[in-house]
């Protein structure tokens, strides 16, 4: 949304000027924020008002603020940001913004540009004849770097909740066990549907509780109907999946008998070694050695993968990046274009992912437990649904809805 | 005693077009804009009224239209700032003849257009204030200020009705007259909720401008053809006196637009 604030002044209550205005705004598709309000006390006192009126478009806001001025709305001088260097590598300057996850806006000469990419927790560096403010994570910050500092010249524009349901993410983000899952889950269908088949990404964030509930199947489906674009994790849920794909167990439990193994314990480390033997993931698919799972259907399908390592991880596996930094970085890279993120069954991914994505990617967490749930919907984007369940419940009920909304068609490729 | 700015015909005509009704193809007869002028004066001057004359000047056709030589309140008069350059010079000899007449001329930033009583019209407490074809918003703030009085912006949307004294016309009852369909509805609103009773013209008696009249206490001086509006105002106890208005019709003008009073109030706050 772009905007432009506004003054009107004078006997704007009386002869409805105010309210006219408010109404043009909404007319005009765009939206408003009274900033200031002044009503005169006596009959003669005249009022004010100071409005930031934001439309979709340049054009369709210029258009209604020019229509507006008919009406004696003044537009306020826009203030320039201020900068200031960065003093060494990686350190901002002292009074340096930090952004948030919101769609974010910095005045420079006079003119409003948007900050890109949308992500919390960065800083925001200026390049003056390019025109560009980028958001900057520590690591990217150089010497010297142009660097906005203050409040000043900064405009956040926070998602604006429709007053109309529209999708389930927009009427449903309270986190409830009391929730009418089955309903919320058939929306959540459809939305998957419409970013599958239309622009849109859909990133998965997995922990290995996927592969213990023996939800793994129903992930592998819909990693092969093409509803997952991008997939994050860690080291365990690719090393479980893979297990489970060798041995027929997660964490030495047998997965379709649901009782332990015999030395079911050592499964686990053999896998990571065999794949790491293989070199790589791709690598055992290619072979043969890896022909179910997880990881192997994200293989067949071209699905990119970021396993991002722990300290507690055991291998770990070829492909996991153990460099914080770098798994970040590598996240990042692939973020852009997403817009749905389902979250399961991992906090800490989930979390860092979260502090990734910009507000308007709709997310949906699922997670056993509420406290973990609400801790990650609690964060800020106005667009998530929590749900509290088992995943494999969740992941069943979500794949059953695609099949029917897909129809044969779906049907069909599951059986493949 | 009322005074009243009047400026003879001499130099009228329809020399340009500024607005719909302006038709130099048809063009106003000069010999009838005269008797029709000259009835008027004479009207006014059996209703007693302290007649004014200030000179007209050639090239300047429309400075017939005194109503929009400014408003005066008081001493004080605040000159029009003519939207149209074809009318622009008539503002200095208005400010000029009102100074020497011992007016204090307070004038408004240049860039703000203001059309002086021909879209500022009290009644009651509040000074009604016709925006967008002639006046802008802006001026109604600034004359606000000046007078220190309630002012209410109306929008006007009918480019016919370009001027608010073609359309509203306040009576001293505390009513007013007015054709519905010239404002937006939010003008239309406020007017209701400031107004204690309103007296809607048919659309056909308004377009002979019948809301263009010069109200004089239970004397009301009209243009002819309006026989609904003519029976509804003596019900209320006015006398009406409906002149023949053809010649000035044809410049988007009539009685009210041909006078401006002297003062229109004594001070901004009745």
């Amino acid at each position: 949304m772009f905007s432009e604030t506004i003054e009107l002044r004078g006997h704007i209550i009386d002869s409805l000027i105010l309210p006219k205005v408010l109404d043009e705004i909404l007319r005009a598709g765009g939206n408003f924020k009274i900033r200031e309000i002044k009503i005169g006390e006596r009959r003669a006192d005249q009022s004010y008002a100071r409005i930031e009126v934001s439309g979709p478009t340049h054009e369709t806001l210029d258009e209604l603020v020019l229509r507006l001025r008919q009406h004696g709305a003044e537009i306020t001088e826009k203030v320039d940001v201020q900068l200031a260097p960065a003093p060494a590598d990686g350190v901002f300057p002292a009074d340096f913004y930090v952004t948030t996850n919101q769609q974010t806006f910095i005045t420079l000469d006079g003119k409003e540009i948007e900050v890109h990419p949308a992500i919390m927790d960065s800083g925001i560096t200026v390049d003056r004849e390019a025109g560009r403010a980028t958001a900057v994570k520590f690591y990217e910050v150089r010497k010297g770097m142009k660097i906005v500092a203050g409040h000043q010249g900064i405009r956040v524009a926070p998602i604006q909740r429709s007053t109309a349901r529209t999708d389930v993410f927009e009427f449903m983000s309270n986190v409830s066990v009391e929730q009418p899952k089955s309903a919320m889950i058939r929306e959540m269908a459809r939305e998957f549907k419409r970013t599958r088949d239309g622009k849109g990404k859909i990133l998965v964030v997995a922990g290995p509780a996927v592969v213990h509930t023996g939800a793994a199947e129903h992930l592998e489906g819909l990693i092969q109907w093409g509803y997952v674009d991008l997939l994050f994790a860690g080291n365990a849920l690719a090393v479980h999946d893979i297990e489970n794909a060798l041995f027929g167990t997660s964490l030495g439990v047998n997965l379709g008998r649901a009782d332990l193994a015999d030395q079911g314990h050592e499964n686990h480390m053999r896998a990571i070694n065999a794949i790491r033997e293989a070199g790589g993931i791709a690598r055992a698919v290619e072979t043969g050695l890896l022909q179910r799972g997880i990881m192997c259907s994200c293989v067949r399908h071209g699905v990119e993968f970021v396993l991002a390592g722990s300290i507690r991880d055991d291998g770990p596996l070829p492909d996991v990046i153990t460099d914080a930094i770098e798994a970040q970085k590598a996240m990042r890279e692939k973020i852009s274009g997403v817009s749905i993120a389902l979250m399961m069954g991992t906090m800490l991914h989930s979390m860092a992912v979260e502090n990734l994505l910009p507000a308007s990617v709709k997310t949906v967490c699922v997670d056993i437990n509420a406290d973990v749930v609400n801790r990650l919907t609690d964060r800020g984007t106005f667009q998530t649904v929590g749900l509290v369940t088992d995943i494999e419940a969740f992941l069943r009920e979500l794949t059953d809805c695609l099949s029917n909304l897909d129809g044969a068609t779906t049907s069909e490729r599951r059986q493949k | 005693m009322r005074e009243l700015l009047l400026c003879p015909p001499d130099h009228y005509g329809i020399e340009y077009e500024i607005n719909p009704w302006m038709s130099r193809a048809r063009g106003a007869e000069a010999a009838l804009a005269q008797k029709q002028w000259k009835d008027l004066h004479a009207t006014l001057s059996k209703l007693d009224c302290k007649i004014e004359l200030i000179t007209p000047q050639p090239k300047l056709p429309d400075m017939v239209f005194t109503a929009n030589a400014g408003l005066a309140v008081g001493k004080k008069f605040i000159p029009s700032n003519f939207r149209h350059k074809e009318r622009a010079d008539e503002a200095p000899h208005f400010a000029h003849w009102m100074e020497e007449h011992g007016y204090q001329v307070a004038r408004l930033p240049n860039d703000y257009y203001f059309e002086g009583e021909g879209d500022a019209l009290f009644a009651g407490d509040a000074l009604f204030c016709g925006y967008k074809f002639r006046s802008d918003i802006k001026s109604h703030r600034a004359v606000a200020e000046m007078l220190g009085c309630l002012v209410i912006s109306v929008e006007l949307v009918d480019p016919r009705f370009y001027h608010l004294d073609t359309c509203f016309c306040p009576l001293p009852d505390g009513a007013a007259v007015w054709f519905p369909a010239a404002f937006d509805e939010y003008g239309q609103r406020a007017i209701r909720e400031h107004m204690k009773e309103l007296v809607d013209v048919v659309p056909e008696e308004a377009m002979h401008f019948s809301c263009n009249a010069i109200v004089l206490e239970r004397d009301i001086v009209l243009p002819e053809g309006a026989p609904k509006l003519v029976t509804r105002l003596r019900d209320r106890g006015y006398r009406c006196h409906e002149l023949p208005m053809t010649e000035f019709l044809k410049a988007g003008g009539a009685c009210k637009c041909l006078t401006m009073f002297m003062p229109q109030r004594d001070s901004a706050m009745e």
